[in-house]
């Protein structure tokens, strides 16, 4: 998605902004606002990325159906995110290994990174949101 | 005296389900819920802890939170029962009292 980012003077700023996701998705609110932010930054035409993380790797488990719950199913949300322009996608491994899962149960293509991988993906940010 | 315990939070949220297990007693029974759900998939930590229990503390997970997760039956550790919400109430009205490690 194109847009003109956040002009400060004459200049375009485009800031390097990470999203990190720890929670489980339908016992709080947390990962759907999570979710909702994300879409927010990455249409601002901000420099996004999305990390998975701890229980936040269950967010996006394939085949979740919270509607027998009477919640919403917003876990189809996260496949718009490549659209919305969220250059990287990112889970760790090690989370989702401890959780017995791996990447072929998860709803879209995910890079998965190693413990070393996700501290330095936070080293090159501007700003880190966590939720 | 026999208690149904309920556990509503992952290992990594809240120590409730340690502390569950370590004070559940044989005649017990432990419902995993909600978020606690995730606990019982097979080759985790937790289902570590809930398949070193006692062969006589039965262990159930609610069916409509499996589901909404996308935990399927078969992930889950083998004396993992799945229920309903009517088998809930006949395990809470079954035992003398209801725990829940919040």
């Amino acid at each position: 998605m194109s847009g003109a980012g956040y002009r400060a003077g004459r200049e375009v700023v485009r800031k390097r902004l990470l999203y990190v996701n720890r929670r489980p998705p339908h016992g709080s609110i947390y990962a759907l606002e999570a979710l909702e932010v994300m879409l927010v930054g990455a249409a601002f035409d901000q420099c996004v990325s999305v990390l998975f993380l701890d229980d936040g790797v269950f967010a996006l488990l394939r085949g979740q159906a919270p509607d027998a719950l009477g919640m919403k199913n917003f876990a189809k949300g996260y496949r718009a995110l490549p659209d919305f322009g969220v250059e990287r996608i990112c889970v760790s491994a090690e989370s989702l290994r401890d959780r017995g899962l791996s990447p072929d149960d998860l709803l879209l293509d995910v890079e998965a990174l190693s413990t070393g991988e996700v501290a330095r993906l936070m080293e090159e940010q501007d700003a880190i949101l966590t939720f | 005296m026999s208690i149904l315990h309920t556990v509503n939070k992952t290992p990594a949220q809240r120590d409730a389900l340690r502390s569950c297990l370590a004070h559940v007693l044989p005649g017990s029974a432990v419902l995993l819920l909600e978020d606690g759900v995730y606990a019982g998939i097979e080759g985790t930590e937790g289902a570590g802890w809930l398949a070193r229990c006692h062969s006589d503390v039965a262990l159930f997970a609610l069916e409509g939170d499996l589901r909404a997760r996308a935990v399927r039956p078969e992930r889950l550790l083998r004396r993992v029962k799945p229920v309903g919400y009517r088998d809930f109430v006949e395990l809470a009205a079954a035992h003398d009292a209801v725990q829940a490690w919040l």
